[in-house]
């Protein structure tokens, strides 16, 4: 019996989740706390979640992040799977070795050195050909986009590396054009990494302070930006309440894409 | 349209977007480094003057970069608590993901999502749950005092234990997926012929798992020192004012001293530093299609 959970596993086991979980539920518990002070129990109450449903600064940043993470996700989706059906189909081209290295630097390259160069840039271009004009919605959404790109090209190219091309040669065989092959065989078989994918790059692009913090204008603060600004003035109750309600949506997403992830493949 | 034209028009889109908004910045980073710092709109000067050809090679951030103690120190640090840090997620890490390995199979899969999960939450409210647990009247604290075990509560956060901390915590589901992806295909009947032979488990660990589990080891590795050498948000919530790290000095000229051609000379020598260990990532990543 080898190929079992040894006793120091199985401990090991226990003690990585209450790792990775004791801090949330943290969190979570003590947005449910009476006191004004997060680490004192004081009886549990909702005042926090009434409050930040009147908090307008924050309302007004969540609904900018979530328009820009709308269109990062949705852009960093096309250039993305492109990507990654080049880099997995198309195994040799000029530039091939550049072209692996940009789709997947903005993966591990800090964000500090991304976000600086991306307003470089901007501040750049307003100057050589005026355009963009100031920073804001516009910038931070191209900012995401190549974030997100990185990490949907390589969620594309395992699925693609994973996947049975004899459908696709069949289909070529009986005479569909690459076009249509692509649309009706290739797109569905990939349509969970697709999900993922766009789900991934959206939550990269809510989360993001730093490239924001860079890339934005006066008139588009994000929602990371404001919780930021308010954690450095110390703990405050209405961040946990926040941080629960995003816990409990990113839950439910994420048990929806794991769903569509596992879904058996449709056999033909 | 031939194949060679598909290709193209597949690729031109994904590598104009990546070179225009990822390869050109560098280019300007590179560029603006060697500008001076003037206060003015943009803040630094013109590397061509309008009247002629004549380049305006500034040096002055690099000197300063080399002279000032400071910036040494701060990459030292930097290299240091994210070198740190990635051993102890290996050494967390490598059994969670073993772990998960050896799980009844029915397991696996959710024990997987649980890994994933907390990386699909904001990073930003996972390090701030830190502050809560290990501030002078938090969470650990307070037990603590209540179990006497301690008499006074224990200087947890603002200092290097609390960067520690959070680095491991935020980066641990990179050093774990790579990690089980790479064990799960280790073939059982290597371990059990080793035990046939009369080899003990944690001698059969160290001569089979652990040299066929590397490049896994490698690519944690790797996925968690990068960013954390950079990392802003970490040492700036949980570090406490004085924290030294290249990131938050990188952000500091920026934002504190709107000093552009500084915080782009950082950016040049902290990519300096991690182009080596980003060229082995691409090959770990793409090594199957490269």
């Amino acid at each position: 019996m080898i190929n079992r959970l040894s006793p120091f596993l199985a401990v090991m086991l226990v003690v990585g989740y209450a790792f990775l979980y004791g801090p949330i539920a943290s969190l979570v518990v003590y947005s449910f706390n009476a006191s004004r002070l997060v680490t004192v129990w004081a009886g549990f109450s909702t005042h926090w979640y009434v409050e930040l449903m009147h908090n307008e600064a924050i309302q007004r940043a969540a609904l900018i992040s979530l328009e820009i993470a709308v269109i990062a996700a949705t852009g960093a989706l096309l250039l993305g799977t492109a990507a990654g059906y080049a880099l997995q189909r198309y195994r040799r081209f000029r530039g091939r070795a550049l072209f692996g290295t940009l789709a997947i630097a903005p993966l591990v390259l800090p964000e500090v050195i991304t976000g600086l160069s991306l307003l470089l840039l901007f501040v750049a271009l307003e100057q050589a050909v005026g355009w963009p004009q100031g920073r804001g919605v516009p910038t931070i959404a191209i900012a995401h986009i190549t974030l997100g790109t990185a990490y949907v090209a390589v969620v594309v190219e395992a699925r693609l590396a994973a996947f049975d091309r004899s459908l696709e040669e069949a289909a070529l065989d009986l005479g569909a054009r690459p076009f249509k092959v692509f649309l009706v065989i290739t797109l569905p078989l990939i349509a969970p990494a697709l999900a993922a994918g766009w789900l991934l790059a959206f939550t990269l692009s809510l989360d993001d302070l730093v490239i924001a913090s860079f890339t934005s204008g006066p008139s588009s603060t994000t929602l990371p930006m404001v919780i930021f600004s308010s954690v450095r003035l110390g703990v405050s109750p209405q961040i946990n309440a926040l941080a629960t309600l995003f816990l409990v949506t990113v839950a439910v997403l994420v048990t929806l894409a794991g769903r569509l992830m596992n879904r058996p493949e449709p056999k033909s | 349209m031939s194949a060679a034209m598909r290709r193209r028009a597949v690729l031109a889109l994904p590598y104009a977007w990546l070179t225009l908004f990822f390869l050109v910045p560098f280019m300007i980073v590179l560029k603006i480094s060697l500008a001076e710092s003037v206060i003015g709109i943009p803040p630094y000067t013109a590397l061509l003057a309008t009247d002629g050809w004549q380049l305006h090679v500034s040096g002055e951030s690099y000197r300063r970069l080399a002279s000032d103690d400071l910036y040494a120190l701060a990459y030292l640090n930097a290299i240091k608590f994210a070198g740190v840090s990635t051993v102890f997620c290996l050494l967390l890490g490598y059994p969670l993901a073993y772990g998960i390995v050896r799980a009844p199979r029915r397991w696996r899969s959710l024990l997987l999502l649980l890994v994933i999960l907390p990386f699909w939450t904001s990073f930003l409210i996972r390090v701030y749950a830190w502050i809560g647990l290990l501030s002078g009247n938090g969470v650990i604290n307070n037990t603590l005092l209540a179990l006497g075990l301690v008499h006074q509560p224990l200087t947890l956060l603002n200092n290097a234990f609390a960067i520690y901390v959070g680095i491991v915590y935020s980066y641990l589901p990179f050093m774990v997926l790579p990690l089980y992806a790479q064990l799960e295909k280790l073939d059982p009947a290597l371990l059990e012929a080793a035990a046939d032979l009369g080899c003990r488990p944690w001698r059969a660990f160290c001569r089979v798992t652990l040299p066929l589990s590397l490049p896994g080891i490698a690519a944690g590795a790797l996925l968690v020192f990068i960013p954390a050498v950079g990392e802003f948000v970490i040492p700036d919530l949980l570090g406490g004012p004085n924290t030294l790290m290249i990131g938050k000095v990188l952000w500091d000229e920026f934002f504190a001293n709107h000093d552009w051609p500084m915080a782009a000379s950082v950016a040049v020598a902290m990519l300096a530093v991690l182009i080596l260990p980003m060229g082995f990532i691409r090959r770990l990543l793409q090594g199957e299609t490269a």
